[in-house]
Formats: C-alpha cells, sequence, structure tokens
C-alpha cells in the first residue's frame, strides 16, 4: 500500500550568522526520511532542538524545506508553488501544544471552528455554523458551549476545540505537536481516546510528536525517534520499545523510569 | 521529632469581580518532617499552586486565607511581623516555581541573580558573596559553573534556567523548599536530571521540600508521602509506595487508571481506550454539600451526598477522606 506521507532526505537549514552576509547555519534538519501508511499513527519522538516542529512545519507547506521530497498522496508538496501548494494545505492539519496560544482567547468557541470553513468560499454564514456545531459534536463540546469565548473553556475543552478546528477542512493527515503534553492526566487519557475514535470515524492518519513515550507507545504503530535533525532509529512500536538499538532511544527510554540507583528496579505504575 | 511545617485547618477563598466567594483550599491539614519530600499531587484545580502561594502569603490581591494556621520551625506565618515573614521567604523557605524562563530577569547574569538572593538575606563583603555564589553553582552544575554564571538567561537551556532557580532557592540554606511543577516545560532527560538533583540536594542539605505536580510518575522514589488533592480538599495521605500501588480513594484510584501503563506487557492493549474519570471537576463557587467527588465516584455510596467526609486512619500514616472507610 503506498504511504500516506513520504518524507526523503529532507533538509532545512536556518541563516544562524549576526551579519547580513554571514553564511553560518542551524541545520534543524539534516536529511530525514520517513513515512507514514494511511491510517495508522506515527510517533516522532525527541526533545527540544532534534528538529521535529520544524519537520511539522515543513511536512504542513509552513517552512520551504532547503531540499528533499515531501510526498503526500504520490505528489512531492515541497516542489510545488505556493499557490498549487495551498492546496494542499486543508488536506495536513495540525494541533499544536499550548492552546491558550494557539486558539484567540476572545473568540468563542463557534467562531473557532467555523474559520477554516471561510476558505471555501462556497459556504454561508450559517452552513459554516452548521458545520461548526457538527465538529463541536465530534470533539464531545456540548453545544450550550459554543458560545463561550476560548478563555473561558478548560484546558481539555480548549485542546477539543483545536481537534475540532483541525478537522473543519477534512484533512487526512493531523500533526499533533506535543498536543497532550501540557493537560493534565485524566484529560491526556480523554484526548487521547478521543483522538482513537477520531482516527477510526474518519480514517486519519496522525503524527504525532511527543516526547512521552508512554502515551506514544499507547496510540502509535510506528515510533521514530530523532536526534539533532536525524531519525535515528524507526520501526513497529513495540521493536522499538522492547529492543531499543539506537542510544538515544535508550537513554530517552531510561528517562521515563522512576529515578533509582539501579535502572529496571523500582514501582511502575 | 518537631515537624518543619504544620499547616492546620486551612481555607482560602478567592473573591470574584462580581463578589462572590470561591473557596480554594478547604480544611487542609498535613505535617512535614525534616527532610522529608512530600509530594503534592492534584490537577488543574485542585488548589495545589494556591496551596503554594498561601504557604508564604503569595496569593494574588484576591486571594484570602480565611483561617487556619501555618507553623514554621514553631512559629505560626500568619501571625509574625512583616519583616520576621520578609526574612522566611527566599531565607528559610526556598521557591521554585513553574516557569523559569518567566522567573529571571532577562537583562542580568544569572551569576548576579544569585549573588543578588545571598545580599538581600545575609549581609557579606563581596568576597564571600562572590565565593557563595560559586559554590551554589558547583552545587546544581556540575561541569561549567562558571562559564554558566557569566550567562544570561536567553543564553541557556530550559533545564540549565531551572537549575539556577534552584540554585536561587537554596542559596540561603533553607530548611524548607516548595517547587511548584518545577519541571513542567522540561525534557524527559532534563526532568529526570533535576529530580535527581532534588534527590542530592536533600541528601546534602537535609532540606524538606514540598513537590507539587499534576503527574504521579514523578513521585516514585522521589517522595516519602504523597498528598493528593481534589477540589481543594485533601483527599489521601500517605506513603509514597502505598498510595502509588494501592491507593484508597477513589479518586486517587481513578487517576492513577488513566495512565498509560510503562511499556505495556499486552501489546493487545495498544490503543485501547484508556480509563477515564467520568465528568469534570467541580465548580467551587457553588456551595458544597457532600463530598465533591461523589458525582464522579463509582463507589458513591447514599451518605456521600449529605455530608463531606473527614479523615479516616486506614494504615500507619495512611489517611483517606472517604465515606468507605468510616469505622
Amino acid at each position: 500500500m503506498q504511504p500516506l506521507l513520504r518524507v526523503d532526505k529532507l533538509v532545512k537549514h536556518y541563516a544562524a550568522g549576526r551579519s547580513a552576509g554571514s553564511r553560518d547555519k542551524l541545520v534543524a534538519l539534516d536529511g530525514v526520511s520517513l513515512s507514514i501508511a494511511p491510517q495508522s499513527t506515527l510517533a516522532l519522538i525527541g526533545e527540544s532542538g532534534s528538529g521535529k516542529s520544524t519537520l511539522a512545519l515543513c511536512i504542513a507547506c509552513l517552512e520551504h524545506p532547503t531540499s528533499g521530497s515531501i510526498w503526500f498522496e504520490g505528489i512531492d508538496v515541497a516542489a510545488l508553488h505556493e499557490n498549487q501548494q495551498r492546496k494542499f494545505r486543508p488536506r495536513i492539519q495540525l494541533v499544536f501544544q499550548d492552546p491558550a496560544r494557539s486558539l484567540n482567547p476572545r473568540w468563542t468557541a463557534l467562531e473557532i471552528a467555523s474559520e477554516p470553513l471561510i476558505v471555501r468560499q462556497d459556504t454561508s454564514k450559517q452552513e459554516r455554523e452548521n458545520k461548526a456545531l457538527e465538529l463541536l459534536d465530534c470533539v464531545a463540546i456540548p453545544r450550550r458551549l459554543a458560545s463561550q469565548r476560548a478563555h473561558e473553556l478548560s484546558g481539555g475543552q480548549k485542546q477539543r476545540l483545536a481537534i475540532a478546528r483541525a478537522l473543519a477542512l477534512e484533512p487526512k493527515l493531523i500533526i499533533l505537536d506535543e498536543a497532550l503534553s501540557a493537560l493534565d492526566c485524566s484529560v491526556q487519557a480523554q484526548i487521547s481516546n478521543l483522538l482513537l475514535e477520531l482516527q477510526s470515524s474518519f480514517g486519519l492518519t496522525y503524527l504525532f510528536i511527543t516526547h512521552d513515550f508512554a502515551m506514544a507507545a499507547h496510540l502509535a504503530d510506528q515510533i521514530a525517534v530523532m536526534d539533532r535533525g536525524r531519525i535515528v532509529e524507526s520501526g513497529p512500536a513495540e521493536n522499538v520499545l522492547r529492543s531499543p538499538s539506537h542510544q538515544v532511544t535508550r537513554s530517552l527510554l531510561a528517562a521515563t523510569l522512576p529515578i533509582t540507583e539501579t535502572p529496571g528496579v523500582g514501582l511502575e505504575l | 521529632m518537631t515537624p518543619i511545617l504544620e499547616v492546620k485547618n486551612l481555607h482560602v477563598a478567592y473573591s470574584a469581580r462580581a463578589g462572590e466567594i470561591c473557596p480554594a483550599l478547604v480544611g487542609v491539614n498535613f505535617v512535614l518532617g525534616p527532610g522529608e519530600i512530600l509530594g503534592v499531587l492534584g490537577e488543574s484545580g485542585s488548589g495545589k499552586s494556591t496551596l503554594a502561594a498561601s504557604l508564604l502569603q503569595l496569593l494574588p490581591l484576591n486571594g484570602k486565607i480565611q483561617q487556619g494556621e501555618i507553623l514554621f520551625e514553631g512559629k505560626d506565618l500568619l501571625r509574625v511581623s512583616p519583616q520576621e515573614l520578609r526574612r522566611t521567604r527566599g531565607g528559610r523557605i526556598g521557591l521554585i516555581f513553574q516557569e523559569p524562563s518567566s522567573s529571571l530577569h532577562p537583562t542580568i547574569q544569572v551569576g548576579r541573580q544569585l549573588t543578588d538572593v545571598l545580599s538581600a538575606h545575609e549581609s557579606l563583603d563581596r568576597r564571600t558573596l562572590r565565593e557563595k555564589t560559586s559554590q551554589l553553582f558547583a552545587a546544581v552544575f556540575p561541569t561549567g559553573a562558571e562559564r554558566i554564571s557569566r550567562s544570561y538567561p536567553h543564553e541557556l537551556s530550559g533545564g540549565q534556567r531551572q537549575r539556577v532557580l534552584i540554585a536561587q532557592a537554596i542559596a540561603c540554606r533553607p530548611s524548607l523548599v516548595i517547587a511548584d511543577e518545577p519541571t513542567a516545560s522540561l525534557d524527559p532527560t532534563t526532568q529526570r536530571e533535576i529530580l535527581l538533583l532534588f534527590r542530592t540536594l536533600r541528601q546534602k542539605f537535609s532540606l524538606a521540600m514540598i513537590f507539587i505536580t499534576h503527574n504521579p510518575s514523578l513521585l516514585t522514589d522521589l517522595a516519602d508521602r504523597i498528598l493528593v488533592l481534589y477540589a481543594g480538599r485533601v483527599a489521601e495521605t500517605g506513603p509514597t509506595a502505598k498510595v502509588l500501588s494501592s491507593p484508597k480513594h477513589p479518586y486517587t484510584e481513578a487517576l492513577l487508571q488513566c495512565l498509560p501503563s510503562h511499556l505495556r506487557e499486552d501489546q493487545n492493549m495498544r490503543k485501547a481506550r484508556l480509563h477515564v474519570i467520568a465528568g469534570d471537576p467541580p465548580n467551587l463557587s457553588l456551595p458544597a454539600k457532600g463530598c465533591l467527588f461523589e458525582p464522579r465516584c463509582t463507589q458513591r455510596m447514599e451518605v456521600c451526598k449529605g455530608s463531606e467526609p473527614p479523615p479516616f486512619t486506614v494504615s500507619e500514616l495512611h489517611e483517606v477522606s472517604c465515606f468507605k472507610f468510616a469505622g
């Protein structure tokens, strides 16, 4: 089966020098390759500075890679012109870590969920609002909250709203960039269940960026580990977790264990 | 052994713009021994940050400590002079808050920011100040302490900034440090290093700590005891191992069941629904009758609706505020 997304030797440099003519560069992505099968979940694990968010932005066509390809549904979206890329952006959506910052706090839930639909110029305001209410239903936000402003919602409700917004244009791929990290544990469980339901109802594919191995173990079919702009290890989730081969993977896994003198001894929740 | 901190019957409330009073902490009692680490476990709205702020009377303007006693080294902090309170804050009790990026002055070198803490509390000559600053940096930075001391906050990583805050908190050799979600914004490996650092500091300086978090897995092997907060009330307190492996309060039980297990043994459980706690946390501005967890509790009984459960002792040092354990 053709992968929904295939990233091939992606490179991204940022200019880093202080002077305008400087040739110093920051290498954010150093030849990243990965693929995601349709309706599956790839967890991308790495620490800050590993390049995960840069990769997310490139895949979502919000950043231009320096070189390499991004094959989405068989087309190299990285090679397209801006006008053509625009057609693909609705199919790849992003959900960010902190909904307090990714949602306009003064907009109502209805306004936020319906905003992406304005891109579809052939819809009326009423149609957009109806669709937005359906989206709120999908993410289990009670309709009575539709007129609440984002800042009045709880953390979990805000993140559900961010997911509703991401669903508005019927995407194929949703990139979740640490989307659960800022939430309480019990709320993480709720949102995790929601994501699984939506994946099954809408045939969604997820790129789940996280540093939480436990959640990755739970949600992912495949895991890829990133370090300093490169994928250092990847494979089926159970293989990577049970027999990690790369040092970075091993030290990330060790970091999730309770702190003891001897790793391997300690409470398991 | 005299406890370092005794909190008795603490009630704290916030007043909203419209005038209604919203209780944030109700009848909170706990004791902390010297060199002990107490983990305060609570989710958003549980009152955990209010607790941290109340202990040193750093509540916002609309917050009020309505009643209770906060006995630190025998003295009630709610009744000491403002000067004594100022000496205690930062001097006898250290504080570490959540956002290292907003707690440090952006245009002052971090070494100087540490020296400032020292000179605020102790009258030392310049050389002694410099020496003490170096020692403190060396205690939290195993390598590169000198270079880091001369850096600005934006030149440091999140983990390094957090270490600077920890150095500030222990600068005046306090007997107690209160840390509110100190590892929230950090990567797992950095988080683990910070937790290990806390453990080392506790051993080296006999430091008592209150470690506030919403993540139970951080408390394993760090905290001696855990206090679980729900809706401003203490739900359960007990030794860490007991509370985490056999929680007694239905809320604690439900919370721990929400966690995806560490490297699940049974791969068929992957992508299965996680256990959730039904419903939402209560609206604390509405009057409370009965146990506040009752609407969401799978083990509720008739008596739970009528009055709030007091703490019942289930075993040594393990108390649960739940009618399941009455008599």
